[in-house]
């Protein structure tokens, strides 16, 4: 039987529950009669023999270039870039796509004769992975081949001398990358795409680039004029990045480019009522749900936060497809869609959601406030083609406990940016006007980044932009079960329960307003006409 | 007269201590050693001395600590009992020439006020403050008027002072205003004793009168670039602000606030920043805990300033970073005479131009009669939790006070 795509349910008085993620923990709420609940589709099947899915996609690229074999030769520079940790999510079983994909790679270079390779973790401005997770993404023998030797790199965005700045684009936007991989002869690039705004040139552009650069098209105009960041042609993130990576290209950077999607199999089968519609819940799925929410009730939240963190997902690769930038990821965003895209008519005045426990940005850490607006401003709310869910105006109710909780280690400007920052305005554009280049270039955040675990300093900056768009758009937002005074500090408004939401969603959208929920996980993609 | 005496008794001392230990300060009160009684008038101690009838008498800090039991010892060979507390006052000065004139005490008990001649040399240098005769000459041992048992003080109807310890309060002036002037020119003092230059990053920290007081005197007798201001109550915090804060924070994000305000690297475990490699030029420790000291050397440069404005006690606190970063830490006690642009000016006379320019009778918060001490105590001693800053005796006559119908204006 093949996989039911996704589907809006419209709420009535017979319709059970529905179950929302809230942090470490879910909750089940009943919504007013008439809501409409987006569910995603079902997940694609696996492909059968992903091994030999990526062996026939390096040897049958896309676009305009060569099969793999053919780009490779002895004497040969090869540097192997490959996305971060905070992708995918959650964490994947292994053998991680990643392990796969550059297994074929290093086999083909090894099969041509290529003994000059490199890999480099493209983080970007995110932190340092730690050996354990470049263990669980490469698999162990990669690790143990390249990182005793030096061989295996995790890009440094503030090392001078490991970047080299290719130009301007025709918008006066620098082009900085690693010097590394400009300088190799061949860049291979490994990316996981998760959602549409990952992948294509934003891949080089932005994963071995350097702030001086990457500020370019992170930024609050950028934002603002992104309907939305996560749809490719309407997103100036994305038009940057593309003037950005044809300009790489022009510079004379060879690359070759391998982009995967998973499918939407997200949590393993202990946590299966999360991904399977509640009026189809088995007995085993109640009993599931209202055991592990017990259990989770009667749990300190620190170890609630180790026990999900340990999840390990079972997404299997649904496509895989190699070649020219371009041209790879017109076909990786067509697949993704086929899995992720549930077609829904008209906005609603208020859209609900219930937010996890975490998001690309706390990977085996704790979602902080910043990343909890992150992930409903930011991602769910951009998760649509056309317009956003909710209209112009309305109201977007978020169930999250947005705990006033900081990892210091990993996200050391984030409490500085929470404490002082939003202490004195929530206007992205006065954030980034006033206090941007101050922590972007504060030799101690640097340290951080580039000596231990840390976000660069401008990170939070970003995560807080991320929003612009939905902050510009909306009357309101609630976050429903949240730490009152955190949320008040990001101008949010708290509420103890839905009902109290709704009620003071009314105030700005008028009586008896139309609802609209998203239901995940799995994460998906609304395409709103 | 109706007066608030402090006794010496062990016992009550004891009593008040462990209250506050247990309840907090200022939950000692009933159990402590100061009484409400009818107690003759001070004699007056020779010529030159007035009686002056109290208008408002602050609540200060220090009173708080003695209240509590927490004073350091080493103040009792320079105190004598017992005394009538209180030497924030405005007062009206009775008998002769100036009867009824409204007067600011200066409270300092300096060689000229206790017949003491020639005077120390400090006196002689206008620095009262740092009188070397404070137990001695014509009166018992204090150091303050509400320190002496000759003198009275400002909890009370009637105290006697000396012609050299009053200033006249100009015609406009409130009452309000004139008792901000004694804490102001405390923190006038040490702000002055900073010697803050021009583009100096300083940290204020404590936001109750005389770091609010502190902090109005930086900004108007000094440049620095940044002041940071420590504020733990909401209205400290708005008050700073709206005094020229350029930034007022939580205490617990005072390591963070000055590694960014001043670009410092750190030093980390775990992710917690553990100390600051650079620093705040200056620390105005406005509190005088061994919390404050600890947390003033850790946000210090090197060779920095630590100045004690608030009056601390027996505290135990780790001096490594003291020696190793050579800062100095300075007390700044009282007043006398500054050094300014124009030549040398009485600290009262500054202050009594700050309170005016800065408003800072603003910061008078609740008036309470004598015979609710227990209340304007508790008061005193939460006031930040209270939404308040300073607390006062209102010793007016009823029918000029009217203190019937507000006797306690804001935050209780």
């Amino acid at each position: 039987m093949s996989p039911r795509p996704g589907f809006v349910l419209e709420v009535d008085r017979s319709t059970p529950p529905t179950m929302l993620w809230h942090g470490d923990g879910f909750r089940q709420e009943r919504f007013p009669v008439g809501t409409r609940v987006v569910y995603p589709p079902e997940p694609l099947p696996p492909l059968p023999d992903p091994d030999a899915a990526i062996r026939h996609a390096l040897e049958h690229p896309v676009g305009d270039s060569p099969p793999l074999s053919a780009l490779l030769r002895p004497g040969m520079r090869l540097t192997i870039a490959f996305d971060d940790v905070s992708l995918p999510l959650p964490p994947m079983r292994a053998p991680d796509t990643r392990q796969r994909v550059i297994t074929a790679v290093l086999d083909a270079a090894a099969a041509a004769g290529v003994d000059d390779v490199v890999l480099i973790a493209a983080l970007a401005l995110h932190r340092r992975m730690t050996d354990d997770e470049l263990r669980h993404a490469l698999g162990s023998r990669i690790f143990d081949a390249f990182a005793p030797h030096g061989l295996l790199l995790q890009h440094d965005a503030e090392d001078p001398d490991a970047m080299v700045h290719l130009g301007l684009t025709d918008q006066g936007e620098d082009v900085e990358i690693s010097r590394r991989a400009a300088e190799s002869d061949l860049l291979v690039y490994v990316n996981i795409t998760l959602v549409p705004m990952d992948g294509g040139h934003k891949s080089v552009a932005t994963g071995l680039a350097s702030y001086r650069s990457i500020r370019h098209h992170h930024n609050v105009r950028a934002m603002q004029h992104s309907r939305s960041f996560m749809d490719r042609h309407h997103s100036e993130l994305h038009s940057s990045n593309w003037r950005m990576g044809r300009l790489i290209a022009d510079a004379g950077v060879r690359i070759f480019q391998i982009e995967t999607t998973l499918n939407l199999d997200t949590f393993p089968s202990s946590f299966g009522f999360l991904q399977r519609r509640e009026w189809e819940w088995t007995l085993r799925d109640r009993a599931g749900f209202h055991a592990t929410r017990a259990a989770l009730e009667r749990t300190p939240p620190a170890l609630a936060r180790q026990i999900f963190h340990s999840i390990r997902s079972p997404h299997a690769l649904a496509s895989v497809q190699a070649g020219e930038v371009e041209a790879v990821h017109d076909l990786t965003l067509a697949n993704l869609y086929r899995q992720q895209l549930v077609h829904v008519e008209g906005q609603s005045d208020v859209l609900t959601m219930g937010l996890p426990y975490l998001s690309p940005y706390n990977v085996n850490s704790v979602m902080n406030p910043i990343l909890v607006s992150c992930l409903g401003l930011g991602y769910f709310f951009n998760m649509y083609r056309g317009k956003p869910l909710v209209r112009e105006g309305g109201v977007l109710i978020i169930s999250h406990p947005t705990p006033w909780a900081f990892d210091p280690v990993q996200h050391p400007s984030y409490i500085d940016f929470f404490e002082q920052v939003l202490s004195e305005t929530t206007d992205p554009l006065e954030i980034e006007a006033k206090y941007e280049e101050g922590f972007a270039t504060d030799p101690w955040y640097i340290h951080l980044y580039r000596t231990s675990h840390a976000y660069h300093g401008v990170h939070p900056f970003y995560m807080w932009y991320w929003g612009a768009h939905a902050l510009q758009h909306l009357g309101q937002v609630i976050i429903v079960g949240g730490d009152r005074a955190a949320v008040r500090r990001m101008g949010f408004k708290p509420a103890s329960t839905f009902a109290d939401a709704f009620e003071m969603a009314e105030d700005v959208v008028g009586r008896d307003p139309t609802i609209t929920h998203v239901h995940n996980p799995p994460i998906f993609m609304s395409e709103v006409t | 007269m109706k007066a608030l005496v402090l006794e010496r008794s062990v016992a009550r001392f004891a009593a008040a201590r462990a209250a506050s230990l247990v309840a907090g300060s200022g939950r000692g009160i009933t159990v402590g050693p100061l009484r409400l009684t009818d107690a003759e008038p001070p004699g007056l101690p020779g010529s030159g001395w007035h009686e002056v009838r109290p208008r408002l008498a602050g609540i200060c800090g220090s009173d708080l600590s003695t209240l509590d039991g927490a004073s350091s010892r080493y103040f009792e060979p320079i105190v004598s009992f017992p005394f009538v507390p209180g030497h924030e006052i405005v007062g009206e000065v009775l008998g002769d020439e100036h009867d009824g004139a409204r007067v600011v005490v200066e409270p300092v008990l300096g060689c000229l006020a206790r017949g003491i001649d020639p005077p120390c040399p400090a006196c002689a240098a206008g620095r009262k403050g740092a009188c070397e005769r404070i137990a001695y000459g014509h009166l018992r041992p204090g150091l303050q008027t509400g320190y002496c048992a000759d003198t009275g003080g400002g909890w009370s109807e009637l105290l006697v002072a000396h012609e050299s310890q009053l200033h006249r309060v100009p015609e406009g002036l409130s009452d309000e205003a004139a008792v901000m002037v004694e804490p102001t020119a405390c923190a006038l003092h040490a702000a002055l004793a900073g010697g803050v230059v021009a583009g100096e990053r300083v940290v204020v920290l404590g936001a109750g009168t005389l770091g609010l007081a502190t902090l109005a005197a930086l900004r108007h007798h000094s440049l620095p670039s940044a002041v940071l201001v420590v504020a733990k109550y909401a209205v400290q915090r708005s008050l700073a602000a709206s005094l020229g804060a350029d930034q007022v924070v939580a205490p617990e994000e005072l390591p963070r606030a000055v590694r960014r305000l001043t670009g410092s690297l750190g030093a980390s475990s775990a992710g917690r920043l553990q100390r600051l490699a650079g620093g705040a030029d200056v620390v105005f420790d406005c509190v005088g805990s061994a919390g404050s000291i600890a947390s003033s050397l850790a946000v210090v440069r090197p060779g920095g300033r630590v100045v004690l404005v608030g009056m601390p006690g027996s505290v135990r606190v780790d001096l490594a970073p003291l020696w190793q970063r050579e800062i100095t830490l300075a007390g700044a006690y009282a007043y006398g005479s500054e050094d300014t642009p124009e030549g040398p000016r009485s600290t009262f006379d500054l202050a009594f131009e700050l309170v005016a320019s800065a408003h800072l009778e603003r910061l008078v918060s609740a008036r309470y009669p004598l015979e609710r001490y227990e209340e304007a105590i508790r008061h005193a001693a939460a006031a930040g939790r209270r939404g308040a800053v300073k607390v006062v005796f209102d010793l007016r006559r009823p029918a000029r006070r009217g203190w019937q119908a507000t006797e306690v204006e804001a935050g209780s």
